[in-house]
C-alpha cells in the first residue's frame, strides 16, 4: 500500500465517522494566515451544465456551479449535517411528519425575502414532479404546510426516516423562489439557466461554450462573507489544455479528476499545486463490473465469484488509478458512515482458483482457448472507466474467458445497457450520495422501469432484498436501519448481482494560492463562502 | 427573362436552383445517418444528470418529439426547415439560429485568418521554393512544409500551448476573451487578437503545407511552358515574368484547393476549437454530437452546406477571372 492509499483508508475511515479532525489528510490544513478579501477564482469544468437548478437538475456538475448561488436547506459538514436555510428539524414519532424551521432575515439575490413558500412550492412543484432521484424519494409526500413564514411541516403518507430525509437534503433539497417560478412552464423557465439564489455569489452570466460568471452578493446572510469578488467556472473538454490551463495559471482548481492521471501524477510532486482525494466523501464512486444476468453463464454464481477470483484489485488499484482508491465491499462504501461495515464476504486475487472454480462450473477451456466469449461495454465516463474495462478483459483472459469491448459513447452506453441490455458485462460507476436509499440501493432493487439509467436492469432479482431494501427505506431506528444495510452489504457481496470492485473518490488538483478549500465532504458543491485567494 | 440577365447572375441563379436539391439531399442523408447512431439528446441529458426515472424520462422525450417515428420527426423538420425555422436545442435551451448565430462570428474569424496567412504565406513560399528549386532554401522551405503537414493539429495545438502559454506566458492558454476583464474598444479588439494567435497557427500550418507544396510543384511546371521561354526570350523581366506570365496560371491549380478544402478547414477547427476552448461552431458541433442535439446538428451541417456551395460558387467565379479561357456557362 503506498501512500496514497494509506491517506485516502485514512480518508474514508474518518470521514465515515464524520469526525471533524479530518483537515490534516489529503490537502494541507489552512494555516493561520490571515484572510485576504477579493479576487477572482477561476475553477475548470469538463462539461458544459445545460440547466443551473439545482431544484430540477440533481447532477454533481450542476452542483458545482449553482452551489455558490443557490443554497439548500441542509449541507454536509466533516462535523456532521450543517444548518443552512434551515436552521433546526424533527420528525414526529409516527414518521409521517418532519417539522423545519427556516433562516429568517434571507433574502433571495433579487431582494425578496426566502420564507416557508418558497420551500412549499419548491418540494411539491419541483422536488416531488421534476427532480431526478427526488421524484422517488417524496412520491409519498402528501403536503407542505406553512404555520407562520419561517416553519414548514412535510406531511407524508407513509414514514419517512428523518436521517435519510436529512441526508438527501444537501443534494435534493434547493428550494428555487416562488416569485419567478410559480405560474410559469417550469422546465422552460428563464432562471434555470440564470438562477436567483441566497448563496454567497450572484449570478452574472453563462456564455454558451466558455464559462459562467458569478460575483459577490454583498448582502450575503452570513456577515463578512464571501471573501471573493467572483467565481469563474470555465469549460475546457480537453483535459491536456485543462493542466496547461493550471500550470499557466489561468485556472486554481480542477476538480472530479479533470485532468489526466499521468498530470494527476505530475502535479502532485509540484509545488505549487495541492492533488487529493478530500472533499469528495460524499462523491465516492465505484468502478465496477456489471452483469447481465440473462446470460446464463453469467447466471450461475459460481462463474461470478470465480471472475472476481480472476481480478487483482490492488494491482489495478496502483497502476490505473496510481494508489488514489481502495478495493470495494459491497454498495455501501467506507463514506457511508454508520450505515458501512467491511465484515462481508471477499474474493482474493487468485487465478488458479479462478480456473478450477470454472472447470467445476461447467466452462472446462475449449479448443480455440478459451472457455466462453462475453461483449462489454465500458461506459464512457473517463479514462478510470476505459482503462479498467481494457485490466478486466486482460484479466479474464488470463483464466480462459474472452471479453471483447465494445466502445461506445454515452448515449449509446445507456441504450446499450440499460435499454436494450445488448452486452454480457458492462462497468461504469456509480455515485454514492450520503445515503444508500437514494443512491446504491437501485442497483440491487428489481422492478425499475425498462430503460432507466443507473438502476438494477441486469435481470437479476432477488425477492429478499427486495424487502430488505423497502424496509429500510423506511425504518425510523437509526441503529436498526444500519443493520439492515450491513445485511444487504453483506448479502450482495455473497450473491455478486454486481462486482462493486474498487471504490474511489474523485481527485482535485487545486492551486496552493487557494485557502480553506476541501473543507467539507461534498466541497465543490458547497458554497465556497470562506474560501480565499492569495492576490 | 434570363436571356436579358448578365451572364453572371443568370449563372448564379442556376447555381443557385442546382444547390436546392444539393442541400435537401445533404439534410434527409444526415439527418437519417443521425438517426442510426445510439442514444438520442434524452439519454445524454440522463447520463449528464448521473440518472432519472423512467417517467422523467418519458416525459422529456414526449416533450422533445422522440416518441414520434422517425419519418415523422424527419417530415416535421423539413417543414420546418422550409422556412429558416432551425428548430429549438434542447441542450442549450435556446433556438439554434441563436446558438448558432453566437458561434459562427468565431469559426468565421478563426477560418479567415487561418486560411488566408496559409493562402499567402503558402503561395509565396512555394513560388520562392520553385525559383530557387533545389537550392538550400527550397529544401528548407520543403522540409518545414513536411513537417506542418505531417504534425496533426491536437499536437501542435498542444505543444504551441505549451510553450507560449506555459513556459513563456505570452499568450492565453484558450477562450475567444480575457474573463471578467470588461476590456472594451481597441483593448478587447487586441485581447480576442491574443486569444486567436495559437489556434490560427495551429489550423493554418497544415493548410499552409498543403498551398506551399502545390504552389511549387505547380509554378515549376508552368515555367517549364513555351509561353514563358518565348516571353524571356523577348526580354521580360524576370520579376514582371513571374507576376504577370507564371504566378497567375500556376495559381490556378491552387485556387481550386482552397475551394475544396474549405469545408475541410471547416472540419479542422472542430479539433482546434475544443483544444483551444474557442466558443465556435466546430466545438459546437463535437458537443452536438456528443450530446445528440439533432436540431442543432442539422442546423450546424445546413450551414457548412451553404458555405461550401457559396464558396464553391466564388471560386468557380475567380476561376474564370484568373483564366479568361473559363466561361461561366
Amino acid at each position: 500500500m503506498n501512500w496514497k492509499m494509506k491517506n485516502m483508508s485514512l480518508t474514508l475511515a474518518v470521514t465515515g465517522a464524520l469526525s471533524g479532525a479530518l483537515s490534516t489528510v489529503g490537502f494541507a490544513a489552512a494555516a493561520e494566515e490571515e484572510v485576504q478579501k477579493g479576487g477572482t477564482v477561476v475553477v475548470h469544468m469538463i462539461s458544459e451544465q445545460r440547466i443551473l437548478n439545482p431544484g430540477l437538475r440533481a447532477s454533481t456538475g450542476v452542483y458545482n456551479i449553482t452551489g455558490k448561488i443557490m443554497e439548500p436547506l441542509i449541507d454536509k459538514s466533516y462535523d456532521g449535517y450543517e444548518p443552512v436555510l434551515a436552521t433546526d428539524w424533527s420528525g414526529s414519532e409516527d414518521g409521517k411528519t418532519i417539522t423545519l424551521k427556516l433562516r429568517e432575515e434571507v433574502n433571495w439575490h433579487d431582494g425578496e425575502p426566502f420564507t416557508c413558500d418558497d420551500v412549499a412550492f419548491s418540494a411539491m412543484e419541483l422536488w416531488k414532479k421534476l427532480l431526478n432521484y427526488s421524484s422517488a424519494l417524496q412520491a409519498n409526500l402528501e403536503s407542505v404546510d406553512c404555520p407562520d413564514p419561517h416553519t414548514a411541516v412535510f406531511n407524508y403518507s407513509k414514514p419517512m426516516p428523518l436521517e435519510l430525509f436529512v441526508a438527501a437534503m444537501p443534494d435534493l433539497g434547493h428550494p428555487v423562489p416562488k416569485h419567478l417560478y410559480e405560474g410559469t412552464d417550469i422546465l422552460k423557465n428563464e432562471y434555470n439557466t440564470a438562477p436567483v439564489g441566497t448563496g454567497p455569489f450572484k449570478f452574472v452570466e453563462y456564455q454558451r461554450g466558455q464559462y459562467v460568471l458569478a460575483e459577490k452578493n454583498k448582502d450575503y446572510w452570513r456577515e463578512g462573507y464571501p471573501y471573493l469578488d467572483r467565481v469563474v467556472w470555465r469549460f475546457i473538454k480537453d483535459k491536456s489544455a485543462a493542466a496547461a490551463a493550471l500550470e499557466a495559471g489561468e485556472v486554481q482548481e480542477s476538480g472530479f479528476i479533470g485532468v489526466s492521471m499521468a498530470d494527476v501524477e505530475r502535479f502532485s510532486k509540484d509545488d505549487s499545486f495541492s492533488v487529493g482525494t478530500m472533499g469528495y466523501e460524499n462523491n465516492v464512486a465505484h468502478s465496477t463490473v456489471e452483469f447481465n444476468h440473462r446470460n446464463p453463464i453469467l447466471a450461475d454464481l459460481k462463474v461470478r465469484q470465480a471472475m472476481y477470483h480472476g481480478l487483482d484489485i490492488d494491482y489495478a488499484i496502483n497502476t490505473i488509478m496510481h494508489g488514489f482508491a481502495k478495493p470495494g465491499r459491497g454498495p455501501v462504501p467506507s463514506a457511508g458512515g454508520i450505515n458501512y461495515t467491511d465484515d462481508v464476504p471477499t474474493y482474493d486475487y487468485d487465478p488458479e482458483l479462478a480456473k478450477q472454480m470454472l472447470d467445476e462450473a461447467g466452462y472446462p477451456v475449449k479448443d480455440d482457448g478459451y472457455r466462453f466469449h462475453l461483449r462489454h461495454r465500458p461506459a464512457p465516463w473517463g479514462e478510470y472507466t476505459q482503462l479498467w474495462a481494457e485490466y478486466y478483459a486482460q484479466a479474464m483472459k488470463e483464466i480462459g474467458i474472452d471479453v471483447e469491448i465494445l466502445t461506445n459513447d454515452a448515449p449509446g452506453f445507456l441504450n446499450g445497457v440499460y435499454r436494450d441490455h445488448d452486452f454480457d458485462t458492462a462497468n461504469g460507476w456509480h455515485q454514492f450520495r450520503s445515503d444508500p436509499a437514494v443512491s446504491t440501493m437501485v442497483w440491487l432493487r428489481s422492478g425499475q422501469p425498462e430503460g432507466t439509467p443507473w438502476t438494477n436492469q441486469f435481470g437479476w432479482k432477488s425477492d429478499e432484498i427486495d424487502q430488505m431494501i423497502d424496509d429500510a427505506a423506511s425504518e425510523l431506528d437509526v441503529e436498526k436501519r444500519a443493520a439492515m444495510y450491513h445485511e444487504i452489504q453483506a448479502k450482495a457481496m455473497a450473491e455478486l448481482p454486481v462486482i462493486f470492485a474498487i471504490e474511489h473518490p474523485f481527485i482535485s488538483v487545486t492551486s496552493k494560492k487557494l485557502h480553506n478549500h476541501h473543507n467539507t465532504p461534498r466541497w465543490n458543491s458547497s458554497s465556497w463562502y470562506d474560501l480565499w485567494i492569495e492576490q | 427573362m434570363t436571356l436579358h440577365m448578365p451572364p453572371i447572375l443568370s449563372y448564379a441563379l442556376r447555381r443557385l436552383v442546382q444547390a436546392i436539391p444539393v442541400v435537401i439531399l445533404i439534410m434527409i442523408g444526415t439527418f437519417l445517418l443521425l438517426k442510426l447512431a445510439p442514444g438520442d439528446t434524452v439519454d445524454a441529458l440522463v447520463g449528464d444528470m448521473g440518472g432519472a426515472d423512467a417517467a422523467f424520462i418519458a416525459r422529456l422525450r414526449a416533450e422533445y418529439g422522440l416518441d414520434q417515428p422517425v419519418w415523422v420527426q424527419l417530415w416535421r423538420y423539413m417543414v420546418k426547415l422550409a422556412s429558416f425555422d432551425f428548430g429549438w436545442s434542447f441542450v442549450y435551451e435556446q433556438p439554434v439560429s441563436t446558438v448558432l448565430m453566437e458561434r459562427l462570428g468565431t469559426t468565421l474569424m478563426l477560418m479567415a485568418s487561418s486560411l488566408s496567412i496559409a493562402f499567402v504565406a503558402g503561395i509565396v513560399l512555394g513560388a520562392i521554393a520553385a525559383r530557387r528549386a533545389y537550392s538550400a532554401t527550397d529544401n528548407l522551405i520543403s522540409v518545414l512544409g513536411l513537417v506542418f503537414y505531417a504534425t496533426p493539429s491536437f499536437f501542435l495545438s498542444l505543444m504551441l500551448m505549451l510553450v507560449f502559454s506555459v513556459k513563456l506566458g505570452w499568450l492565453p492558454v484558450g477562450g475567444i476573451k480575457t474573463i471578467a476583464a470588461f476590456y472594451t474598444g481597441w483593448d478587447h479588439v487586441w485581447d480576442v487578437v491574443r486569444h486567436l494567435i495559437m489556434p490560427t497557427a495551429a489550423l493554418s500550418l497544415i493548410y499552409l503545407a498543403f498551398y506551399l507544396r502545390l504552389m511549387r510543384a505547380s509554378v515549376m511546371e508552368v515555367a517549364d511552358l513555351d509561353y514563358v521561354r518565348t516571353a524571356r526570350a523577348k526580354g521580360a523581366r524576370e520579376g514582371r515574368l513571374m507576376t504577370h506570365h507564371i504566378m497567375r496560371n500556376a495559381l490556378l491549380p491552387v485556387v481550386t484547393l482552397l475551394g475544396l478544402q474549405f469545408s475541410t478547414v471547416l472540419g479542422g477547427s472542430i479539433v482546434v476549437e475544443t483544444i483551444f476552448t474557442l466558443p465556435g461552431l466546430g466545438q459546437l458541433a463535437y458537443q452536438s454530437v456528443v450530446q445528440r442535439d439533432m436540431n442543432t446538428l442539422m442546423g450546424i451541417i445546413f450551414l457548412c452546406a451553404i458555405i461550401v456551395v457559396v464558396v464553391n460558387f466564388l471560386t468557380d467565379l475567380l476561376y474564370a477571372r484568373l483564366d479568361s479561357r473559363i466561361e461561366l456557362a
